[in-house]
């Protein structure tokens, strides 16, 4: 994992203090609410439906156990004993103090976290895969490059008053396990011809109200100026990018009404200005970031043999751990999607056992993922029976991986000040309603968002599901055949909007046309995309 | 009637204008009618609240209830979270949400 | 028009104030322009050696663009005075200042010991701009 040197833990301990000043102007009423919000913002600070609420950034989701109990201490202290784990890797508090801000933000530093650029309209926190390290289908760990990227684009002077929000996320496998092609950029890690690692460029992606793929605009640019690429698609960006509308402010809106090729053109050609300029670090600085992230001491010669004698433990045990790279370890799944709870909600105490067992089981690390679980990511296969009843009794154990009771859902309107409609009382229906026939069903993503603005990701859910306004009452609108990854697609609308139970029960019609229609070993997915959105539509509104 | 609604400044608490000061409690709310922008601007000024708004809203037997959805789930609480609200004794507090 | 409040420059200032890009492009002897956000930085670098003085508005401290086009002349080897007008905060100094600008006439003028706190409080940074500032991976790797 990234230690921070003096030159970080300085940079991080003066912006808490500049962020306490801020806030004592604030208070003494020497800026204004319009002045104060944007630098709330670009420490993670928004006012939100019943308090403010602070987003604490997991730079690309990774964190060790002594930050995750720093995590748990913060919701103890100076919230109500709970955060939420969100679709950006992050993690959120929902009732925070103007005044106790800085403090937590002192307390964050102590164990080198922050909430630096967790929202504002600047480059945010860059994410990355959940498995980054473990998975071998990666062709190296992309951490490191996403660590260069935080500390790049970590206080831009040029770029932190951009015409909107700017996502960035970084992969290294064939498999996207961060939905990277659905970021303003989106960078994969890759290899050519001549074994020469390099970064693909895919630029203008994202879900909100106008949801778009990102195209490719450059397969490979070489490791030694790919900061200087990103800096180069970032001006072009400033300085073209829309301000007129807010809601046409995003790249996506530029790259698509410029055109891939003229926006490609145009970046090109600031990159070629920007490689006079000196901009890019060293590769020695990305080599001594690199050293870091070196392997854990795992050991060799271990049994890959699981005891299946415990039939509940064995359906965990298939369901919530993914084959690791190293024989005898696997990553291991730590669902925050009990049936009927709150997606992606953790208690102080079970932040602070998930320390522990990464502390015990896990070489102290964890990773948050988007989908709002959190993962530890090299547990030895003789400790996962003693791993897996500690998480059973707290509540921790559920085996859903990527099945339906595994929903991603954004706060909604029981907690955010954007949301039309409460998102998480539809999953906690849908999971209660088809989590018994979860086997059954099989892989299935479902995502919920409470707005437009698309934090549940519903666009790209295999069952999206968008809360909307209707004459102030809570509708929500069905979208089928979404999906991130290698095989990105965005979800088609079925037709009219239910109400709150009329949702549950529409979800359930569709699950029953997949089971009734389902080939071989197809999931809900492939059987979508072959027979079509037709016998969906009659059996949800037939 | 239209009534006033904001946060705390210091410590974010949902509030309502009472007539002489904020109140955490919807019920304490009063008609701000024409009044509304003055005092919307008065008390912000004065940092006594932040992000005020007006919204309309009726009173009805038990106290005023905000014509909108988004305003009760303010009044009340998440309502996913009955512990967490203004009234966590009350398992059916969140229908009055709906 | 705005004072000019905060100034690192030895030099005398330029008492014109500065035409528009239009009025720059036609008029041979102008030493000082304004450019507004949806100007072109660029348009300028032909007439670099007449310049004296650019002063780079801000309607509203929200819209970056001066960001981006303060690099770009500085990039290009301006030397002259870069004025930051307008909507000037505070808390956008230290980031006008890395990017270029060497002289501040706020609207609004400005609490000086806030100012000298903002334009001193970060000694490092993460990436090179346009400050001269050797960034943190030029002093790890010396």
């Amino acid at each position: 994992m990234y230690k921070y040197d003096t030159y970080d833990q300085q940079l991080v301990d003066t912006r808490v203090e500049e962020f306490r000043d801020q806030v004592r102007r604030r208070l003494e009423g020497h800026i204004t609410e319009d002045q104060f919000k944007p630098l709330r913002l670009m420490n993670g600070l928004y006012l939100q439906l019943h308090a403010y609420m602070l987003r604490v950034a997991v730079p690309y989701g990774t964190l060790n156990s002594a930050q995750m109990r720093m995590l748990g201490h913060i919701a103890d202290k100076y919230d109500r004993g709970y955060g939420h784990f969100t679709t950006r890797q992050n993690i959120q508090y929902n009732w925070i103090k103007l005044e106790q801000a800085p403090d937590i933000l002192a307390d964050l530093a102590s164990v080198e976290m922050h909430a630096i650029q967790t929202s504002g309209n600047c480059i945010r926190n860059t994410t990355s895969d959940q498995y980054a390290g473990a998975a071998a289908d990666e062709v190296v760990d992309p951490r490191p490059y996403a660590e260069l990227i935080r500390q790049w684009s970590t206080f831009h002077p040029e770029f932190s008053f951009l015409p909107r929000k700017f996502k960035m996320a970084v992969i290294a496998s064939d498999t996207d396990r961060a939905a990277m092609r659905l970021h303003d950029i989106g960078i994969k890690i890759v290899r050519n011809d001549a074994s020469d690692l390099g970064a693909a460029f895919y630029v203008g992606g994202g879900m909100g109200r106008t949801p778009m793929i990102a195209p490719c605009i450059n397969p490979f640019v070489p490791l030694d100026r790919f900061i200087t690429y990103a800096e180069a698609c970032l001006r072009v960006y400033n300085r073209h990018g829309r301000r007129d509308n807010k809601y046409k402010a995003r790249i996506k809106i530029l790259v698509h009404e410029l055109g891939k090729e003229e926006y490609t053109r145009q970046v090109e050609a600031e990159f070629a200005h920007l490689l006079t300029q000196g901009v890019e670090p060293p590769l020695a600085e990305l080599e001594r970031i690199k050293a870091q992230f070196t392997e854990p001491p795992f050991e060799v010669g271990i049994s890959d043999e699981v005891d299946r004698s415990d039939p509940d433990f064995a359906l965990w045990l298939e369901t919530n751990c993914l084959a690791h790279r190293q024989p005898g370890y696997v990553a291991v799944t730590i669902s925050l999607k009990p049936v009927g709870g709150i997606p992606g909600d953790a208690s102080a105490d079970q932040m602070r056992l998930m320390a522990d067992l990464a502390r015990d089981y896990s070489f102290d690390e964890l990773r948050v993922t988007h989908a709002q679980n959190v993962v530890l990511p090299h547990v030895k296969k003789a400790d996962l029976y003693a791993l897996w009843q500690a998480l059973d009794a707290a509540g921790l154990g559920t085996a859903n991986l990527d099945r339906i009771g595994d929903i991603i859902a954004c706060p909604g309107l029981d907690y955010c000040s954007l949301a039309n409609a409460r998102s998480i009382p539809v999953a906690q229906k849908i999971s209660e309603r088809l989590s018994p026939r979860s086997d059954e069903i099989g892989e299935l993503k479902l995502k919920i968002s409470g707005c437009i603005n698309a934090c549940g990701h519903h666009h790209a859910g295999h069952i999206g599901i968008l809360g909307v306004d209707r004459k102030g009452v809570e509708n929500y609108q069905l979208l089928l055949g979404g999906n991130e990854g290698a095989d990105t697609s965005l979800g088609t609308i079925t037709g009219p909007g239910f109400d709150e139970d009329g949702i549950v029960d529409a979800v359930d019609r569709a699950t029953g046309v997949y089971l009734a229609n389902k080939q071989g070993a197809e999931r809900f997915l492939d059987t979508y995309r072959r027979i079509g959105m037709a016998p969906f539509k009659e059996a949800i509104y037939g | 009637m239209k009534i006033l609604t904001g946060n705390d400044l210091k410590t974010g608490a949902v509030v309502w204008w009472d007539g002489v000061s904020w109140s955490l409690h919807v019920e304490d709310a009063i008609d701000a009618g024409d009044q509304a922008e003055t005092i919307l601007a008065r008390e912000q000024a004065t940092r006594r609240v932040n992000a005020a708004y007006a919204i309309d809203a009726t009173r009805e037997e038990g106290g005023v209830r905000p014509a909108h959805i988004k305003e009760r789930i303010r009044a009340l609480g998440p309502t996913v979270r009955a512990d967490l609200t203004l009234k966590p004794a009350d398992p059916e507090a969140g229908n009055w949400v709906i | 028009m705005a004072e000019v409040q905060f100034r690192f420059r030895d030099d005398e200032p330029v008492a014109d104030p500065g035409v528009t890009v239009d009025a720059f492009g036609a008029q041979s002897n102008a030493a000082a322009v304004r450019l507004e956000p949806g100007d072109d930085a660029r348009d300028l670098l032909p007439h670099l050696g007449r310049l004296r003085l650019v002063e780079v508005n801000f309607p509203v401290f929200g819209d970056g663009r001066g960001y981006s086009a303060a690099r770009i002349l500085r990039e290009a080897g301006y030397a002259g005075e870069l004025r930051a007008v307008g909507d000037v905060l505070v808390d956008q100094l230290a980031y006008l200042r890395r990017c270029g600008f060497d002289a501040f006439a706020p609207e609004v003028p400005l609490d000086p010991v806030d100012a000298e706190a903002a334009f001193a409080r970060y000694e490092q940074a993460y990436q090179p701009a346009a400050d001269g500032l050797r960034p943190v991976w030029a002093l790890r790797h010396g």
